[in-house]
């Protein structure tokens, strides 16, 4: 059992606000991920649960117990670090056991910890081992091990697999997501890349300039993001936004671009009719505007041109980059499209998906 | 790796080969002529000896009293390089990972050291030590040794501590550490490149040094080596062959420790630089 809460917690270095005002919930065995750009607030918040940065003001409760004043030693967590941060001077064993001995277990209890976790991470083979001689991904192990023979409440990971390189950041992800549901505990996540986020959390939090954008469940948060930072940094590649005009016409709503109108559909009515002739950012997702060849029974006001300028093949699918009067934006495609570079293209947009934001405040209208 | 050109290679080499003939030859006379009687080694000073003959290292050794300079000489250097160890290492790791005021002014004041030689406050040491009775001991000399090899050791320790990942540290104090626990068993052991060049550079300047014993001791029962081997120098005459043995003696000690640690020394001097 282990909740982790955190009420209007800020932290400022000298004048600079880090994390301002930040309230968080964390179930018991919740994998929750904090995302957002580097200089969000993101580490620092993880290192104030971990005890490592003091509060400037606000409250940290683990397990119902106030901790902003306890040592991180006494708090019961484990972190692992971005660049690992073994000890160099001590083999993988030692480095295992190290946090152990310090809390005065008995030798065979220590052997016997280090060795299941070793198992369960593969690296039995590598105990004697020193980490200059082991690889990025074995290190990861080792650090991720050392969280793990403590048998915290939380495990606090710091971007632990960006120093790796791309197909053993997606293996090591999948791990990491087995050995949460076997290890059944509280896990918060840093990371800036949402792949990540998105793949592993049972939550996210997306963070901007030590402020909270939106917690939610993945899906949640890609489908329904509440502005217009939280629509642009989920989801790869990254949603389209396009400067806009709500427009009425004949009793029917549409969304002006000037090089082209789509028509708004009725369910979206009720929010869209306060805001008519009024400057709007719509957006929609690039696999949301597709190849009209591979759809049919289109309504046709559901439909615009562009102009393609760039193809990039990805194998299964196509990313056409496309312009349309001074708009530019991506259309995520069906590989086998006809679409040519230069040449003018006729999208179907699932104008069912269409988001608008307020371009001021930058708040999702729908 | 960076390559040099033929003709920059040559001249480097040319350049190292003359350096080396330089430092050596010294060395090299000195080793030479303590095997001469005083009379070869005046008639001719440059040539191998006749017939290598011991008894100046007896002479020496017995006349200049050097088996109690050696343990004295020992005693002051390892106690002061011991001293400056344990002082820098605690300094150089409270100035490398602690915020506190006064920080930098702390800093500043301990390497300012590094600019004003100790020998120019000669009278005022002098006169500290008459006061505190130091004058003629043992410790007399280990307090000035360790006072005035704290900027350099604090000075390199500090830079070589702020190279390490403070992370490994963060990891420790969650894993369970006491700051204690963690100076003793992450950032010391992590730190042992560069407390063996500080341990090496010091104990050879103190083990060689003739100013400080000059001025401070003066019973022949706590002569250093350096201080006894002086007594080989008259006011008319110097006693060549002695000296030759005697300077032999005592380079012997630096020389087998220095290459014992070479190893370490060299790793201490450039890393860091690399990490």
């Amino acid at each position: 059992m282990a909740e982790v809460r955190l009420v209007n917690v800020v932290k400022k270095f000298k004048d600079v606000i880090a994390v301002e005002n930040v309230n968080l919930d964390i179930k018991d065995k919740e994998f929750v991920v904090l995302v957002g750009p580097s200089g969000c607030g993101k580490t620092t918040t993880l290192r104030l649960v971990a005890g490592l940065e003091e509060l400037t003001s606000g409250d940290i409760y683990i397990d119902e117990r106030k901790v902003n004043d306890v040592a991180p030693k006494d708090r019961d967590i484990a972190m692992v670090f971005q660049n690992y941060a073994l000890y160099p001077h001590m083999d993988v064993y030692n480095n295992m056991a190290f946090g152990l001995k310090l809390r005065k277990f008995p030798k065979d209890e220590i052997d016997r910890r280090v060795n299941e976790a070793a198992e369960i991470l593969g690296i039995k083979h590598l105990l004697k081992r020193k980490p200059k001689e082991l690889s990025g991904g074995q290190r990861q192990r080792v650090a991720v091990g050392r969280a793990i023979v403590r048998k915290p409440k939380v495990f606090l990971f710091d971007e632990p697999l960006s120093n790796l390189d791309a197909k053993l950041r997606v293996q090591m992800r999948t791990e990491l997501s087995r050995l949460h549901k076997r290890l059944e505990a509280t896990m918060i996540y840093v990371t800036h890349d949402q792949v990540e986020a998105m793949t592993m959390g049972d939550r996210i939090v997306v963070m901007r300039d030590g402020h909270v954008q939106q917690i939610g469940a993945p899906l949640e948060l890609y489908d329904h993001p509440v502005n217009k930072f939280v629509a642009g940094f989920i989801g790869s590649p990254a949603m389209n936004f396009i400067d806009s005009k709500v427009i009425k016409k004949d009793s029917k709503f549409y969304v002006d671009a000037e090089s082209f109108q789509v028509k708004i559909p009725e369910k979206f009515y009720d929010k869209v009719s306060e805001i008519e002739g009024k400057d709007v950012v719509f957006g929609i997702r690039p696999e949301d505007m597709r190849d009209k060849e591979f759809v049919s029974n289109v309504d046709p006001e559901f439909i615009i041109k562009a102009k393609v300028e760039v193809i990039e093949p990805m194998g299964a699918e196509n990313f056409l980059y496309l312009t349309s009067g001074k708009h530019y934006f991506i259309s995520r495609v069906d590989s086998r499209t006809k679409a040519k570079e230069d040449a003018f293209i006729e999208l179907a947009l699932d104008m069912e998906k269409m988001h608008l934001f307020d371009p001021k405040t930058e708040k999702a209208i729908i | 790796m960076l390559r040099l050109g033929k003709i920059t290679r040559f001249g480097v080499y040319t350049f190292l080969v003359i350096y080396v003939i330089i430092i050596i030859t010294p060395f090299f006379m000195i080793f030479n002529n303590s095997f001469k009687t005083l009379r070869e080694i005046f008639l001719k000073p440059f040539s191998l000896p006749e017939k290598f003959i011991m008894t100046n290292y007896i002479q020496a050794w017995n006349k200049a009293n050097l088996l109690t300079a050696y343990m004295n000489s020992f005693f002051v250097s390892l106690v002061s390089v011991i001293g400056i160890l344990i002082i820098s290492s605690m300094l150089a790791y409270l100035i490398s990972r602690y915020r506190f005021p006064f920080r930098r002014a702390l800093y500043l004041f301990v390497i300012i050291g590094l600019a004003l030689p100790a020998r120019l406050a000669v009278i005022p040491i002098y006169v500290i030590l008459n006061n505190l009775r130091l004058l003629d001991t043992r410790m007399g000399l280990i307090l000035v040794y360790m006072a005035t090899g704290i900027s350099f050791a604090t000075f390199l320790m500090k830079r070589f501590m702020d190279g390490i990942p403070i992370e490994v540290e963060e990891s420790a104090m969650i894993d369970g550490a006491t700051p204690w626990t963690i100076f003793r068993t992450i950032a010391l052991p992590l730190t042992r490149p560069a407390m063996i060049v500080v341990g090496l550079v010091n104990f050879v300047g103190i083990w060689n040094d003739f100013f400080f014993p000059l001025i401070i001791i003066n019973s022949r029962s706590k002569e250093t080596v350096p201080l006894a081997i002086s007594v080989f120098f008259g006011e008319y005459s110097n006693s060549w062959h002695l000296i030759s043995a005697a300077l032999s003696l005592s380079v012997l000690p630096i020389m087998i420790i220095f290459f014992l640690l070479s190893k370490y020394f060299i790793a201490g001097m450039t890393e860091g630089a690399i990490k």
